[in-house]
């Protein structure tokens, strides 16, 4: 049964599409960290993926920026319960970095220069649904934003885009990543509202 | 009933902070418990069953069935406003907790506690404040509460209180109490290395505030010496 709260009405908007269960749409672009912002240097910068057989792929900031770049306009939507419709990202697909890879992997934790990490499964990565984005809304990314650059894989809740992204690791194992171990949700697709362990 | 599921939850008393904050007492029967630092969310559901859910901290430790939260109201905001003006004792809402796990207080951890709050910033750094006496921790804490004005000191009696082992520095960033001998202005590196712990104690901080307010005292914070991974950090927005 719901439980109406009498007198509470809130503050409806017209929009042209719905969110995610549980959302409001945001104005600003809020951040969410747990801990200080590290400031990593263009020069100082590496982009590393390893495979399940320790094989790595590495790129520098010059050749990441020479990688084929694309311009996604996507909607986000944040675990706190802010979501952001229309952001634009210019960053590099997972599919180009990938191509070159051999993996029989299933599961990617990434990793970033904080020591965050997160846990997401290979196939939400390819096939045009993420990114490595180093620019939003046509601005270099700032490092209160996760610059020099971010993952971006905006169909899951935002957690999942690492902030300040380092590299990925391919494993055959499902491993959970920082949040994920702290009772946030092993996938969390804001369309079902999977917030929580147990969600 | 798991952790994750809603409870009801009903106003039960509430106080003023400032003219612009209120502390919601709530009586929520078969609360599991929780640790300072946590957050709850919260739902609220109009008569034809729109839905407004948001996310705010605990601003006590653990005490049986009772629970509260301290709502800064947001002028333009949709849940704050009902929440901290409209809501009356004995209405009932929806509530799940706790969540989080990482901006937490564990009593057994014997290790300095820095806190550092920018303004509402203080709610979870005020329910570590409490835990800490209720368990009798010896625990040596700090708190460096950085506010606009005096007018916007929240629990302004109880952190007045004197208590052995907590340390209790206010700084104001427009306007000082009278007689005040700094004057005022924002936190800086200066204010921090006089009141925070030195980084050689590897004092467990939790930054809480806006953003802005947050990213500045990390950073000093890291210039400071103090680990990184000792660094702890919540960030508000308007809800």
């Amino acid at each position: 049964m719901d439980i109406v709260t009498p007198g509470f009405r809130g503050r409806r908007r017209e929009r042209d599409r719905a969110l995610p269960p549980g959302q409001y749409l945001a104005e600003d672009f809020p951040v969410l960290s747990a801990g200080p912002t590290p400031r990593v240097r263009p020069e100082g910068w590496r982009f590393t993926i390893e495979t399940e057989t320790g094989e790595t792929h590495a790129w520098t900031w010059a050749e990441f920026l020479a990688l084929p770049a694309e311009t996604p306009r996507v909607d986000i939507h944040c675990v706190t319960r802010w979501s952001k419709l229309d952001t634009e990202w210019r960053g590099v697909a997972l599919d180009t970095l990938l191509a070159g890879v051999d993996t029989a992997a299933d599961f990617v934790m990434a990793h970033s220069f904080d020591g965050y990490t997160t846990n997401v499964p290979l196939e939400d990565l390819l096939d045009g649904q993420s990114w490595i984005a180093y620019e939003y809304d046509g601005e270099p990314l700032d490092s209160e934003h996760g610059g020099p650059a971010r993952l971006l894989v905006p169909h899951l809740y935002f957690w999942k885009s690492a902030k300040w992204v380092r590299g990925l690791t391919l494993s055959h194992a499902d491993e959970p990543g920082f949040w994920e171990s702290s009772g946030y949700h092993h996938y969390g697709d804001p369309w079902r509202e999977q917030r929580y362990q147990g969600d | 009933m798991g952790r994750l599921d809603w409870r009801v939850a009903r106003l039960a008393g509430h106080r003023d902070e400032t003219p612009t904050a209120r502390t919601l007492l709530l009586d929520v029967p078969g609360w599991p418990g929780h640790l300072a630092g946590q957050h709850v969310d919260v739902r609220l559901t109009a008569q034809d069953g729109y839905r407004a859910e948001r996310p705010y901290s605990l601003a006590a430790p653990s005490g049986g069935d009772r629970v509260e939260l301290t709502v800064q109201r947001i002028g333009d905001g949709e849940v704050s406003p009902f929440l901290t003006e409209e809501m009356r004792i004995g209405d009932p809402f929806e509530l799940r907790g706790p969540i989080g796990g990482w901006f937490v207080w564990r009593p057994a951890d014997p290790a300095p506690v820095l806190l550092i709050a920018g303004g509402s910033g203080i709610v979870p750094l005020r329910a570590m404040l409490r835990a800490r006496e209720e368990v009798g921790s010896r625990a040596p804490f700090r708190l460096i509460y950085s506010v606009r004005t005096p007018e916007d000191v929240y629990y302004a009696d109880e952190l007045r209180t004197p208590r052995p082992g907590v340390d209790v520095r206010l700084v104001y960033t427009r306007k000082a109490p009278d007689g005040a001998r700094t004057a005022p202005g924002r936190l800086g590196l200066a204010e921090l290395n006089s009141h925070g712990w030195p980084a050689e104690f590897a004092p467990n901080c939790f930054v809480c505030g806006p953003t802005g307010f947050v990213e500045t005292v990390a950073d000093l914070l890291l210039a400071l010496g103090h680990d990184a991974r000792r660094v702890r950090t919540e960030r508000f927005g308007p809800a």
